[in-house]
């Protein structure tokens, strides 16, 4: 059962954090980066699985491969950018929280520029030419 | 598993041996060597947490696709 482990880890961590709270805080801090590292590296790999089988999915449905590829890209670009953020936020600067999280929607708009002018063009090519 | 918790374990020693070793170092009155044990207690750990770091930033490229 890999997420009770997962939750052990979670519950052993917050205990030495609270340990280690007082007495050196940098440390504590680097606790905090640690667990939420292997709490991500111990489930990747079945992210991977459940990516192979949405990609295989939209093959057999006929996706074009760019959106399936943009669509996981932004998914990856919301992982990591909620990670520094929540990471930074834990720190005490929530100022530069909120511009990670800025950084992170202006590089997922980005990427969906494709997908959006695909839209739109359809859009207008479905309205009557004057 | 196993391994991973016991890198938790790891910095939670070495912060609690360093936060002692800062404390004796002060009563003795070395205030200066103090300081130099904890930067140096950060450093170590502080490569700890990079490698792993760079470990999870390689696995997210490697399947979100980048």
């Amino acid at each position: 059962m890999d997420i009770l482990q997962i939750v052990l880890l979670g519950i052993v961590a917050s205990i030495l954090y609270i340990i280690l709270k007082d007495t050196n805080s940098s440390f504590a801090f680097f606790l905090i980066i640690v667990t939420s590292i292997i709490i991500f590296l111990a489930i990747i790999h079945q992210i991977g699985i459940i990516f192979e089988m949405i990609q295989e999915l939209g093959r057999n449905a006929n996706v074009e491969g760019l959106y399936m590829e943009t669509i996981l890209k932004i998914i990856g670009i919301a992982y990591i950018a909620e990670l520094g953020a929540s990471l930074t936020k834990e720190a005490g600067l929530g100022a530069v929280a909120k511009n990670i999280e800025l950084a992170g929607k202006i590089f997922i708009i980005l990427l969906a520029v494709p997908i959006i002018t695909a839209v739109i063009e359809a859009i207008v090519s479905f309205l009557p030419s004057v | 598993m196993f391994t991973d918790a016991q890198v938790l374990f790891q910095i939670a020693g070495i912060g609690i041996i360093v936060a002692l070793i800062h404390t004796i170092l002060k009563q003795m009155g070395k205030e200066e060597i103090a300081q130099f044990a904890t930067l140096i207690g950060f450093i170590i750990v502080l490569v700890i947490v990079i490698n792993g770091l760079s470990d999870l930033f390689n696995q997210i490229k490697s399947v979100f696709l980048f």
